[in-house]
């Protein structure tokens, strides 16, 4: 078995907000990732695959098939975006890191045939990043 | 859902690599540089990983101003820009960041309530880094 890396960036803004508190509980929980303007950052993402090394091309997988995938389905998606009000996960979830590195897994996951997903990591800052290995 | 959250956090602090139970040519042969009587000091890159369910409420594993405010008060205010030879947990265990990892995951394990610590990593600097995830040994290289 053979661990794959592939990185890649995307900048989103996004805000933290649970319509079901009260905005003090809001404030007081989100501090100011509750801004209703919404902020940015930078996010790295990091997609781990997992495979056999396949004896004829040497690969576990075609990272340019890789690639394609995570520009298709996540990057052109989250890009540039403002995740609250453009990207339908989070019209319901809070786009948290944690949220983020699970929607991307559930992107991914069933559009990866030849190696299996292992895992998303998104980082948020250099200092925050949140694992996903598509424990329930 | 369950997901890992990890948060860096930098401190100084100087140490001498140094143990009683050898003699001075052994520990100089043992600890090379790092065994100067007048010690020598790193930054430290701290990583906690914690994890749990997300909390479908905030989206959250923990609220990063738990672990922020714990990491300040029970691990920063400690370590940071001390000499790390003075502590009482190296007044006999010699402050390699070997040890200093486990120092740092045995208050995090005991003292935060909040999620379940996962691992410990320390850069000591940006070529070692050394991780500790208490004795069960880490599992497919996480």
């Amino acid at each position: 078995m053979v661990y794959l890396t592939r990185k890649a960036e995307f900048a989103a803004a996004h805000y933290y907000h649970n319509p079901a508190f009260t905005p003090e509980e809001n404030l007081r929980l989100f501090g100011k990732c509750n801004n209703p303007n919404g902020h940015g950052h930078n996010y790295t993402l990091e997609v781990t695959v997992k495979g056999a090394v396949d004896p004829k091309s040497g690969f576990v997988v075609d990272l340019k098939q890789l690639k394609d995938v995570m520009n298709r389905e996540v990057l052109d998606a989250l890009d540039h975006r403002f995740l609250n009000k453009e990207v339908p996960e989070f019209f319901t979830q809070i786009p948290t890191t944690e949220n983020i590195a699970i929607a991307i897994w559930q992107r991914l996951a069933p559009k990866l045939t030849t190696a299996k997903l292992h895992r998303v990591r998104v980082y948020e800052t250099p200092d925050l990043f949140v694992d996903f290995y598509g424990e329930p | 859902m369950k997901a890992h959250l990890t948060r860096r956090y930098t401190l100084s602090a100087s140490h001498r690599l140094h143990s009683d139970e050898m003699s001075a040519e052994e520990n100089r042969a043992t600890y090379g540089k790092c065994n100067n009587p007048y010690g020598h000091g790193h930054n430290y890159v701290i990583e906690i990983t914690v994890s749990g369910q997300v909390d479908p409420q905030t989206g959250m594993v923990c609220n990063l101003v738990d672990l922020d405010g714990f990491a300040h008060k029970h691990i920063l205010e400690r370590y940071d820009h001390q000499n790390l030879n003075l502590l009482p947990e190296f007044a006999e265990a010699v402050p390699t960041t070997e040890n200093l990892c486990i120092s740092i995951y045995e208050i995090v394990n005991r003292g935060f309530d909040k999620a379940h610590l996962e691992k410990v990593r320390i850069e000591e600097t940006m070529l070692n880094s050394f991780e500790y995830a208490g004795e069960e040994s880490l599992v497919d290289g996480r």
